[in-house]
């Protein structure tokens, strides 16, 4: 027996892991350009979000037939994941269907569920395509997703087809060799979704199956391996990211928007009210808000890579809807992609975040900022619970703080707030006039 | 007989007493003309009922909501510090109002900021004074029968999670509740939060308003009812664009309340 096989096995797993794990890194280091922030407070409900939100994908049955056909196929992914096992342990030490006999009639029953789901997951697929090339759900046909968004999509869906493909080849022609006879092979009784294909190879003779059996064995694990590496170039991450990013949720109510401590001290200064600390130096005051993806918090970025750009958030958007610019999922790509950029820049060597391009300005505009009611239906529409509303409204303040740059409207309802203790122009000392008529009306029975 | 009494908490004070509980009015409930008297059936409302309450009266000011909205997290906390003040000053302890962006800076923000209340809104707090069958309900009077759809609003929904106190209010009514598409956590904003209310809206094909209230209207609902001031000025605003007003009302939760009670 030769142990070529294994050995061009093993150099195919060895590359895989090794551009993963670079990648991971990539991506990490990305996340963390973020600002720290610590969201470990009450674990037992983060767990049980993650279990409900991610595992569960409670949030994805908001949309009953995508939910459906989403379903089918990650559980697909799992639980042919198992079958992976297999055969990576066959690649390495040059065996065929190492389960087979350990398991009996319980391995064929396991081959006709992996084969059922394949089907599941093939059909989906299709399902998917059909929505987003020729049906045209309209969340699919959005600016943002002009060019390989679109692209990146349609490659997954055609790339998840024929590795399940593959799968049905490989036990249709591996069983037709095992009723040849053919030792090497083992007869599993029947499969039923990969028997229906059979007629296609049963002319071939058994020099052509063999060929066919092996290069659909080599096709999907190698597809898987190359899969797994694209996945983390791809939109594709939130099969992963989904489950991190749940766990790290938003666990306040949605309307509350986070305090900057570092404008209560001096706040507190001008109104004479003695702080906590007042009396140490202040600390370096870095930017008021965001501009760029460092001004974020690392869960904001972490959101932008776990984002599948499904866009159910701008499916919910008022202002999206009614035509405005804003588009909650692009802010989501804008700032995974900005993340990107300045991570390989610094990989070069490069100016990384100083290359004079920001989030701001270069990715995001204030028009799609301004257009926000700050409504939470984005976040509420999340099926892996992202915050776009936290990112705009840090944005906001950049905006508003550093750069003074708020629409004038909104700078007159400032001055109004400052002169006279009311968005409108309205004097304070008339605030309690509405009582008049009331205080005159006799009380009647 | 006697009149309505709106004290203030500077007058409790003054006579060392304390109301159970203060009513925020709001810079809409205070200076729009449309919801003055919302606030005004609502202070009917407590006085008929009996509730010890007060308000701020010219001590009150904006919570800041819009500014903190709009980017100006300085002028937020100004605003925001300097009625926790007032308030710790009055040793408040319950709040209610029948505005969702004042209920939620005041309940949710108020708090990193030395301002810890209990803060319910109108709907929740009229929701309690029904089931404690402290309003009597004369069982619809004007509204009786009629269908009347309910718009929620996006601080009051999904920023706080209050869907069902609202409804419950609603109910008590005699009518008939037909509910929107979007409804409850899918429901359409107004357009007007996050300081959209203070400037006119970016480019695009259309306003919000407008779409929320065709929507409103597709129910065949009779009346629409909101609780909240934006709303409020929002989908009147919708009705009037769509030339219905006079076919279709927009009101308060306690304007209807009120109405029916008679006062």
């Amino acid at each position: 027996m030769s142990f070529l096989p294994q050995v061009a096995f093993l150099i195919i797993l060895a590359v895989a892991a090794f551009i993963i794990t670079k990648r991971v890194r990539f991506l990490k280091r990305n996340i963390f350009l973020g600002k720290g922030e610590t969201r470990n407070d009450q674990p037992e409900a983060r767990w049980k979000i993650m279990l409900l939100v991610a595992f569960g994908q409670q949030k994805m049955f908001k949309r009953l037939i995508p939910a459906f056909l989403h379903l089918l196929i990650y559980v697909g992914f799992i639980v042919i994941n198992l079958e992976v096992l297999e055969f990576i342990l066959d690649g390495i030490l040059g065996t065929h269907r190492l389960f087979a006999p350990i398991l009996g009639s319980a391995y064929t029953v396991a081959i006709n569920i992996f084969e059922f789901l394949a089907v599941a997951v093939l059909i989906s697929c299709v399902a998917f395509l059909w929505r987003r090339n020729v049906s045209k759900v309209p969340r699919f046909t959005k600016p943002e997703m002009k060019g390989w968004p679109a692209l990146d999509g349609n490659l997954i869906l055609v790339i998840e087809i024929v590795l399940m493909l593959a799968i049905l080849t490989m036990n249709a022609t591996d069983q037709i060799l095992a009723n040849r006879g053919d030792e090497h092979y083992i007869a599993l009784g029947t499969l039923f979704f990969s028997s229906l294909i059979q007629p296609l190879f049963e002319g071939m003779s058994t020099g052509s199956l063999v060929f066919v059996e092996r290069f659909a064995w080599w096709f999907h694990i190698a597809g898987i391996l190359a899969f797994a590496v694209y996945v983390t170039y791809s939109k594709h991450l939130h099969i992963f990211l989904a489950f991190p990013n749940t766990w790290y949720s938003n666990l306040k109510p949605k309307g509350e928007m986070a305090n900057m401590p570092e404008v209560t001290n001096e706040v507190n200064m001008m109104l004479g009210i003695p702080t906590e600390g007042s009396n140490e130096p202040p600390a370096e005051i870095g930017r008021f808000g965001a501009k760029d993806v460092n001004d974020l918090s690392w869960v904001n970025v972490m959101n932008a890579y776990s984002c599948t750009e499904c866009g159910r958030c701008t499916a919910e958007c008022p202002a999206n809807l009614t035509g405005k610019k804003l588009s909650p999922r692009k802010i989501m790509m804008d700032v995974r992609d900005r993340a990107d950029e300045v991570g390989k820049s610094i990989d070069v060597g490069g100016p990384g975040l100083e290359d004079g391009k920001s989030l701001l300005g270069d990715y995001i505009t204030k028009e799609e900022l301004n257009a926000c009611t700050s409504c939470n239906a984005c976040v509420e529409a999340c099926p892996v619970n992202i915050d776009p509303l936290s990112i705009i409204l840090q944005m906001r303040r950049y905006v508003a703080m550093e750069e003074s740059g708020t629409p004038a409207q909104w700078n007159a309802m400032f001055q109004n707030m400052e002169t006279s203790f009311s968005p409108w122009k309205f004097s304070p000392q008339d605030r309690f006039n509405w009582a008049d008529s009331v205080k005159n009306e006799e009380v009647s029975d | 007989m006697s009149t309505y009494q709106v004290p203030t908490m500077a007058e409790m004070a003054a006579k060392g007493e304390s109301p159970e509980v203060l009513f925020w009015v709001g810079c809409a409930g205070s200076f729009d003309d449309r919801y003055k008297a919302v606030t005004q059936a609502f202070v009917k409302i407590l006085n008929k009922v009996g509730v010890s309450f007060a308000v701020l009266g010219p001590e009150e000011a904006c919570t800041g909501d819009p500014a903190r909205r709009a980017g100006n997290e300085f002028l937020f906390q100004m605003q925001a510090v300097a009625n926790i003040q007032v308030l710790n000053g009055y040793e408040v302890k319950k709040v209610v109002t029948a505005c969702p962006h004042c209920f939620n800076t005041i309940k949710n923000e108020y708090l990193a900021l030395g301002g810890n209340y209990e803060v319910i809104h109108h709907s929740q707090f009229l929701q309690q004074l029904i089931n404690e069958g402290k309003v009597a309900l004369k069982g619809g009077g004007e509204f009786k029968g009629k269908k009347i759809t309910f718009h929620d609003s996006c601080y009051l929904g999904r920023a706080n999670d209050v869907y069902e106190a609202p409804r419950e209010v609603i109910k008590a009514l005699d009518v008939e509740l037909v509910e929107m598409k979007r409804c409850r956590t899918k429901g359409l904003c107004c357009g007007a939060g996050g300081a959209q209310m203070f400037k006119e809206p970016e480019p695009g094909k259309k306003d919000i308003n407008i779409e929320r209230t065709e929507e409103a209207l597709a129910t065949g609902a009779n009346a629409i009812a909101v609780g909240c001031p934006f709303c409020l000025t929002m989908m009147t605003d919708g009705v009037k664009n769509k030339e219905r007003e006079n076919e279709v009302q927009v009101y308060d939760l306690a304007e209807m309340i009120a109405k029916d009670m008679g006062i």
